[in-house]
């Protein structure tokens, strides 16, 4: 992969929902080939947050710059379509519930949009989608349909076809969410990969064992806020707030 | 005719009887009214023709007959007196009061659907029919009729403007299409002279047609003629008058009584230079009517049936089956088209937009299909005729496959609605963050998802359509169904030519069942 130069900084992101703040005022910044991990209780806004950086939700205040790309508070949905689809191509997007194109197979899900999107020759598509399974595992699976997978066959489905338009950051929204527990090491342990290929990971996760042994910095989000922020051993061996300390006790059991 | 003196009228008094029975024991206190209720046994009756002989006695002379005909637009024969719409004229309503006199008992009249008289009078709603019904091989199977009352020809009628023609000879090496009514001497005349013809249902459509020049000739009873094409000047009669027929009274079977009262009756107007008056007076007198004399429906009549055979109809048939197809194919084209067109306004458009296609659902699926046909047909035929815009004369497949095609759209558009609506939004969000836009995104990833779900419903509103092709034979378009009317009641052989169409229908609809699960197979892959 080319030396990654993708940095993403939010700064004083704010979001309403009716009268709910989502995001409050969050600044963030993330350096090239840096894996972030957010955790915090349901409702913090971190899936709000990522949404956001690749415009898929919109916000009120701040502004998010992602590489060269700069988005700004949109209320009419896709006035900022240009500069999001821009983004888009520098960040790619994984989300719990997989959302692989059931009408196509593996393959056929990977090469859709470097085809459409990137007008990359159709035999250089399939080659490097062919890859890409490989890599995430799944070489044997190019022609199945996405309901012949499981799971987590699915959702390793769905990082190779975000890589298929090699983008130089992922968002991952709870990827592991959906899955059995004895399939979450399989999506796990693709995403370890990547991070040594040295793409920006910004991930969204409860996997507190991940965030501890992958991330290089995890923040905490909670009520629209970032509370806490730092090296893993800092923010989940050794928390500074309450708030952190009563959401880690709670996940760990 | 006397109920009780009939032996088939036994068991019917014995119901009567036991009816009565019943009701006076559901309403003991009121006896006089229950017994009312019931309808008297002595009401006259159909015979069997065994019992014919029997039938003597004519009914009470002071009960008014009844006489149905269908005053709507049939000058000269029945219409509405424009000087006192309350009351009818005609030649008919004139021979109608000679023959009261004649029989020295009140006829009342009963406005009657035109097409309906012969069930109608079937199923004992008026004693007797008279409209100018002509008598054919499969009305005399069917009913009783009078000696006839008139002798009619059949006139050519052409645009002044229109020198090519003057007789059906013409008519056929010009290869002119010629208007008429249905179910007609005049129609059977042009099928025997293998002319093409347009045909309709009323008597003042098909010289519109010719006027608009939608047709090159009609081909209709001289008496139409006379009123509807000689007064007007873009018209003229085209030769002299051809072939021949009768128009004879309706009775149901049985009613032979009243058959041969008003048989003698007319032959004594006939006598007494009556019936000339009236025809005179009507301008509808010519020599012909001096058969009336000596004619008797014949069984000439038959002979046109034994005409009728399988490879003279079946290519007919064949026919119709041919524009069915095309009918349904290219209108079903047409709603697939516009329906997604206002799908989508509905789904994505701008406020306006939206509403537009709103709009434009609610109207086409709240109007009669038909009503919709008629109008794009006639009505803007008329605003051609007006304005000079000749863009709007409609041929009547165009009119057909617009109106079903706007018509069908409509549902089309709710179908394609619910389908891609059922698609998650998550799909769009994800296409969005590979980077692809709205119309890829639709074509490529949405709708083939959505495809699986509107095809079903979409196949059974095809089928639909295909059968509802049969209602565009209102505005002359002779598709399956018309040519299986047509056929069968110029051939009587309606089960023989009617189990065919039924065959043809379903040879041209199962396979779209079969299509349309194949489709689904193909279209539902990777989708549970």
């Amino acid at each position: 992969m080319d030396a990654n130069d993708l940095k993403i900084t939010l700064s004083g992101v704010s979001k309403r929902f009716g009268d709910r703040p989502v995001l409050d005022g969050v600044s963030l910044g993330v350096e090239p080939g840096e894996t972030l991990a957010m955790i915090g209780p349901s409702g913090g806004g971190k899936s709000t947050l990522l949404r956001c950086i690749n415009g898929l939700t919109s916000f009120d205040a701040g502004e998010i710059r992602v590489g060269p790309h700069r988005l700004a508070p949109d209320r009419g949905r896709g006035s900022n379509g240009a500069t999001a689809r821009a983004v888009r191509r520098l960040v790619g997007m994984i989300f719990q519930d997989f959302r692989l194109f059931p009408h196509l197979t593996a393959l056929q899900n990977l090469i859709e949009a470097p085809v459409r999107v990137l007008r990359t020759p159709r035999e250089e598509a399939v080659a490097q989608a062919r890859q890409l399974l490989r890599r995430v595992g799944l070489g044997e699976y190019a022609d199945a349909y996405p309901r012949q997978l499981s799971g987590g066959q699915q959702q390793r489905v769905a990082i190779a076809r975000a890589l298929a338009m090699s983008p130089r950051g992922l968002l991952c929204d709870e990827i592991t969410s959906a899955l059995d527990p004895e399939l979450k090491g399989e999506v796990l342990s693709v995403l370890e990969g990547l991070k040594r290929d040295g793409i920006t990971l910004m991930v969204v996760t409860h996997e507190i064992g991940f965030a501890r042994r992958a991330a290089d910095r995890v923040v905490v989000l909670d009520g629209g806020r970032i509370i806490e922020d730092g090296p893993p051993s800092q923010v989940i061996d050794r928390p500074r707030t309450p708030r952190t300390r009563q959401f880690l006790s709670q996940i760990l059991g | 005719m006397d109920g009780p003196t009939f032996p088939t009228n036994a068991p019917r008094a014995t119901v009567a009887a036991r009816r009565r029975a019943v009701v006076l024991l559901l309403a003991i206190s009121c006896a006089p009214g229950a017994a009312a209720a019931v309808p008297p046994p002595a009401e006259p009756d159909a015979s069997p023709p065994g019992a014919r002989a029997t039938a003597t006695a004519p009914p009470a002379p002071t009960a008014p007959l009844r006489w149905a005909a269908d005053a709507e637009g049939g000058a000269p024969y029945i219409f509405k007196d424009p000087k006192n719409p309350e009351h009818n004229i005609g030649f008919e309503v004139d021979l109608v009061d000679a023959l009261a006199k004649e029989l020295g008992r009140p006829i009342e009249f009963v406005q009657y659907d035109y097409k309906s008289l012969v069930p109608g009078v079937l199923r004992r709603d008026f004693d007797f029919a008279m409209n100018g019904i002509e008598v054919t091989p499969d009305r005399r199977a069917r009913l009783l009729f009078s000696r006839p009352y008139y002798v009619f020809r059949l006139q050519l009628v052409t645009r002044a403007d229109d020198s090519r023609i003057d007789s059906l000879r013409g008519c056929k090496t010009e290869r002119c299409v010629v208007g008429t009514l249905e179910d007609t001497a005049a129609e059977r005349l042009l099928d025997k002279e293998g002319i093409a013809k347009k045909v309709y249902d009323s008597q003042v459509e098909p010289y519109r047609d010719l006027t608009l020049k939608r047709i090159d000739a009609v081909l209709m009873d001289l008496p139409i003629a006379i009123y509807y094409a000689r007064p007007n000047p873009l018209l003229r009669f085209a030769g002299d008058p051809i072939e021949r027929g009768y128009y004879a009274i309706a009775f149901r079977p049985g009613e032979e009584a009243l058959a041969g009262s008003i048989d003698a009756a007319l032959e004594r107007l006939l006598r007494r230079g009556e019936l000339r008056r009236i025809y005179a007076r009507w301008g509808i007198w010519d020599e012909e009517q001096n058969e009336l004399g000596n004619a008797r429906v014949s069984d000439i009549l038959a002979e046109s049936r034994r005409q009728w055979t399988f490879d003279r109809y079946f290519p007919l048939l064949l026919n119709g089956a041919w524009l069915t197809i095309r009918l349904s194919v290219t209108s079903f084209l047409v709603a697939m088209a516009i329906g997604l067109l206002v799908a989508l306004a509905r789904l994505y458009g701008v406020a306006p937009l939206r509403w537009l296609a709103i709009g434009y659902v609610e109207f086409f699926r709240g109007i009669p299909v038909l009503l919709l046909l008629y109008f794009l047909y006639y009505g803007l035929a008329d605003l051609s005729s007006s304005y000079g815009l000749e863009i709007f004369k409609l041929a009547p497949l165009t009119a057909a496959i617009t109106g079903l095609g706007l018509n069908y759209a409509a549902y089309e558009a709710e179908i394609y609605r619910a389908g891609i609506g059922a698609i998650p939004i998550g799909q769009w969000e994800a296409a969005a963050s590979l980077g692809m836009t709205a119309v890829p995104t639709f074509r490529r990833i949405i709708l083939p998802q959505a495809i699986r779900i509107i095809l079903p419903p979409m196949t059974s509103d095809f089928v639909a359509l295909f059968k509802d092709t049969s209602i565009v034979s209102m505005i002359a378009v002779v598709e399956l169904s018309k040519q299986y009317q047509i056929l069968s009641k110029s051939s009587m052989k309606y089960l023989e030519i009617g189990l065919l169409t039924a065959l043809l229908y379903l040879v041209m609809s199962v396979p779209l069942g079969a299509l349309s699960r194949r489709l689904e197979r193909r279209w539902g892959k990777g989708i549970l």
